[in-house]
């Protein structure tokens, strides 16, 4: 049934397709080219207009979805994932800065953020265009990964947004218990416009022209849902941030063990369901290449959580819950780039390499290293990041099960993949020791060692996280 | 009267209360504590970061007891408390002065 409402709103969703690539798309030009466009679309064309331009509901739905379930990793997922691996006294600081920060980037995001990252064509390094989300409206579509296949743009923004969110949230992971809430808040803002802005575009923005599609899509770089624009990117950011940051009062001296696995074990079950809008939603459809990369996000993440175990295991510990968790993300993360980009078989082998890499690096290398990456968000989203984004390559081989074509270029693809990893590091390194220092310079960056020694919760919030 | 305070592992709390309830005693207080002793305490790892924690959870009973049979209360804990291995725990007994009962003020021996 097709009321004249909607016969409209696919008329100018066709428009729309073609105008999403435009800059300066702003509202009341949008509507006036509809109005000279709509004329234009001959009546003979107008079916195939219908069937090409409207967002399927099955797909939207998904998308819909999808988004709920990133924001879900967020909070409640990472901020427990987080705030159960620190003490008691931070606990609070913990979920009070992913809450905090995760809206902060929601904002700027419908602000600025789509803009510089999804707006129209500019460069290959950034998109100009839709600022405030200028032009979008509830009938303006987005393509997707199939031909005449479209999703609501507000979906779109919506899902992008969250990650976004997610990623300048997983940094904090390399800032606990030491950063100033407000340096963090600066740090953030700055962060996003400047390093996760400009590196979604170059991964992820197919432009008119290779002139302004972005870097590494243009190089052919296999990100499916975010192994460099995320992982990698918050990763190394958080590295930069704990060497700039310095070690917390008594790293290696007093204890610091984790006040409440439960709750890093709730974190972790929430990440991983979130995971499959994360992943599965980055087919945009609901199609078989989410299917794809839900299959995928299971079995990773298992062999990850296996793998890490047997990993301390061979190192002389005991398989712990914490390396059950620790592996599962890490499983997460080398998938990620993967999802639909490989075989459930090639998702085993990523995320029990995954395991083992990042067990053996946080387990035996960091300790001897002079930084104090708190929680381990380089060791896991960076480190599993890089083994995700360059095994994608491999991950695509037919042989492995991969969805590669059979004239597929591992080496070629390999070269790639190690180049996307090379710029990401290096961006996400550069950019991010510029908003450390312009966060310290606003605001300066640590805590007294008073509040410190006190704990966050009291000395940046006047609360507890526990009262009993 | 005396005061008697044993520090015992967590688990022998019940097999202790019912023996000093057949002995008569009315009540005592329990604290969950943290010491060490002789026993040693145990090694804990999270991501590769040891922490040698020698601290080791334990009961405190606080057990107020008239003198005629302080003496008795004292074996009873040491024999329901008893594992014969290292960190069973220790019992101390104090003079104590006085006693009252907020209800009824009673003093004394009649207070405990």
């Amino acid at each position: 049934m097709m009321t004249p409402y909607r016969k409209i709103g696919a008329a100018i969703s066709g428009t729309a397709l073609s105008l999403i690539v435009s800059a300066q798309a702003w509202a009341q030009e949008v509507a006036e080219d509809i109005a000279e466009a709509a004329p234009a679309v001959a009546e003979a064309v107008e079916a195939a207009a219908e069937a090409a331009a409207i967002a399927d509901k099955g797909d939207t739905a998904w998308m819909m979805t999808a988004t709920v379930l990133v924001m879900a990793m967020i909070v409640p997922g990472l901020a427990l994932f987080y705030g159960g691996l620190v003490r008691t006294k931070n606990m609070a600081s913990v979920l009070t800065q992913v809450i905090a920060v995760a809206s902060l980037a929601m904002l700027v995001w419908v602000m600025y953020g789509y803009g510089l990252a999804f707006g129209g064509d500019a460069n290959q390094f950034i998109s100009t265009g839709k600022f405030f989300l200028a032009g979008v409206t509830a009938d303006s579509t987005v393509a997707t990964f199939t031909d005449g296949v479209v999703i609501p743009e507000f979906v779109f923004i919506a899902f992008q947004m969250t990650f976004a969110a997610i990623t300048v949230s997983l940094v904090i992971g390399g800032l606990v218990e030491r950063m100033k809430f407000s340096a963090l808040m600066v740090f953030a803002l700055v962060w996003l416009t400047i390093v996760y802005f400009p590196i979604a575009h170059m991964v992820w923005y197919a432009g008119a022209t290779p002139e302004t599609t972005g870097l590494l899509f243009d190089w052919g770089a296999l990100d499916f849902a975010g192994g460099t624009v995320v992982h990698i990117n918050a990763g190394v950011s958080a590295l930069v941030g704990a060497i700039i940051l310095g070690k917390r009062l008594g790293y290696q001296k007093d204890v610091m063990a984790p006040h409440s696995l439960t709750m890093t074990l709730i974190g972790t079950g929430l990440l991983w369901v979130g995971w499959f809008g994360f992943n599965a939603g980055s087919a945009l459809e609901a199609n078989g290449s989410a299917g794809l990369a839900l299959i995928n996000t299971l079995v990773a993440t298992a062999a990850g959580v296996l793998f890490w175990m047997l990993t301390e295991k061979a190192i002389g510990h005991q398989g712990s819950l914490l390396g059950a968790c620790s592996g599962a993300i890490a499983g997460l993360v080398a998938v990620t780039p993967a999802a639909g980009n490989s075989g459930p078989f090639g998702a085993v082998l990523l995320g029990a390499l995954a395991g083992v890499v990042c067990c053996v690096f946080v387990m035996k290398m960091k300790p001897k290293m002079g930084f104090d990456d708190s929680l381990d968000a380089f060791g896991i989203h960076g480190l599993g990041g890089i083994v995700g984004s360059i095994g994608t390559a491999v991950t695509m081989l037919p042989a492995l099960g991969g969805p590669g074509a059979e004239d597929y270029d591992l080496g070629g693809q390999l070269v790639i993949q190690i180049m996307a990893v090379a710029v990401a590091i290096v961006w996400a390194g550069v950019g991010s020791a510029i908003a450390f220092y312009i966060a310290k310079l606003v605001t300066g960056l640590r805590v007294s060692e008073d509040i410190e020694r006190e704990g966050l919760d009291l000395g940046e919030h006047g609360e507890r996280a526990y009262n009993y | 009267m005396k005061f008697i305070i044993a520090i015992i592992k967590p688990f022998k709390l019940d097999e202790v209360r019912e023996a000093l309830t057949a002995l008569g005693i009315a009540g005592m207080t329990v604290t969950e504590v943290k010491g060490f002793g002789r026993q040693k305490g145990q090694t804990e790892i999270y991501r590769g970061a040891e922490y040698a924690t020698n601290m080791v959870p334990k009961l405190k009973l606080e057990v107020a007891a008239s003198d005629d049979i302080a003496a008795q209360v004292v074996e009873t804990i040491q024999a329901a408390a008893d594992t014969q291995s290292i960190g069973d725990g220790k019992i101390f007994v104090l003079d104590l002065a006085a006693a009252t009962r907020i209800r009824t003020g009673e003093t004394g021996d009649t207070a405990l």
